[in-house]
């Protein structure tokens, strides 16, 4: 088919940029994590500092994304990825410094961490996974977990008496004096991809300014956890996740002053 | 005349998730009967109306997806 298109001048789109490793990833079929990875390192490759990242890899699903991205990566003890990236930014301020973690790892167990990290306003950039469960532990429910929502601690649905409502952090980060960039994004359409990619490249860029914390949010999918196909679960997404947590930005810096002021929505 | 476009998947790769047969506006993608090695029914290109919009690749979670696109000096 169309053979005379498959070489290397008619390339538009490269499966394998220099930036990931080309190991296949373990996550389930249709996980989110993979276009997550690609996206994130793919800015890295058209920025061009693939030598000047370093990355902080999460416990969760995606605590071996050190093995898929191609660049200096650390892992951290579970919730305290940002605490770590703290510190390599400190160490070492001419590199640009990533945190990449899940739901379970920055908005429960890392709460702490999370928000002194935002509130001290260190210079890095915070990657935000929202799958609303634990997916590598079986599905249990999330501090992000929408009300009704089944999982395997929730059998009955999320009730707000007794579990709690969905905590939503990046809201609560964007008050912050700290936070220099703070938006809200997904994976579930490939336009929704292409904005993703213009965060991310917004985010790297901020960084180089030394002027606060970049928080990117991503709403992503978990079809093992939520015990349906990767298909319908774009579609649980668009229906249930995207009405709590809307996209778009929350927080961006003014063009004219370069302060950060807060994006008022509806 | 359309532009022309095609893709290549690697089907080690691929996971028969469907994203790509979701996202593909010209619906020229199907999940076939092949199997590879690992045990996934794999996604195949089965249509000759692709135009390269890349939209399948963005999508795919297991970047098995590799698009090409003719030029646009190419094109007629």
């Amino acid at each position: 088919m169309e053979q005379f298109l498959i070489n290397p001048d008619c390339m538009v789109y490269d499966n394998h940029p220099v930036t990931l490793t080309g190991e296949p990833y373990h996550y389930c079929p249709g996980c989110g994590h993979g276009v997550i990875h690609k996206v994130l390192m793919e800015v890295v490759r058209d920025l061009g500092i693939q030598e000047e990242v370093i990355g902080v890899a999460p416990v969760g699903c995606s605590v071996f994304a050190y093995h898929y991205m191609n660049v200096d990566m650390q892992e951290a003890a579970h919730g305290r990825a940002s605490a770590v990236a703290t510190a390599i930014k400190r160490v070492r301020p001419q590199n640009y410094v990533f945190s990449y973690q899940g739901d379970g790892d920055l908005a429960a167990i890392g709460t702490a961490e999370t928000i002194h990290t935002v509130n001290r306003g260190e210079n890095i950039l915070m990657v935000f996974v929202n799958n609303a469960i634990y997916g590598m532990t079986g599905g249990q429910m999330a501090p992000t977990s929408l009300l009704g929502m089944k999982t395997s601690t929730s059998p009955y649905g999320r009730d707000a008496a007794s579990m709690g409502n969905p905590i939503k952090i990046t809201e609560l980060l964007a008050q912050l004096p700290g936070a220099y960039y703070v938006a809200r994004h997904a994976v579930h359409t490939p336009n929704a991809v292409r904005k993703l990619s213009k965060a991310f490249k917004n985010a790297f860029e901020y960084q180089k300014l030394n002027r606060g914390t970049c928080f990117i949010e991503v709403v992503s999918n978990c079809p093992s956890g939520w015990k349906m196909s990767p298909v319908q679960s774009i579609d649980w997404i668009e229906k249930n996740m995207l009405p709590m947590f809307p996209l778009g930005d929350i927080k961006v810096p003014d063009p004219k002053t370069g302060n950060p002021v807060m994006v008022k929505n509806n | 005349m359309a532009i022309k476009g095609t893709i290549i998947i690697d089907t080690e790769l691929c996971k028969g998730c469907e994203l790509c047969v979701l996202a593909c506006p010209q619906k020229g993608l199907v999940l076939s009967d092949k199997i590879n090695l690992k045990g996934y029914r794999v996604v195949e290109l089965y249509m000759d109306n692709c135009t390269g919009c890349v939209n399948c690749a963005l999508v795919c979670p297991d970047s098995a997806i590799t698009v090409y696109r003719e030029k646009k000096a190419q094109a007629v």
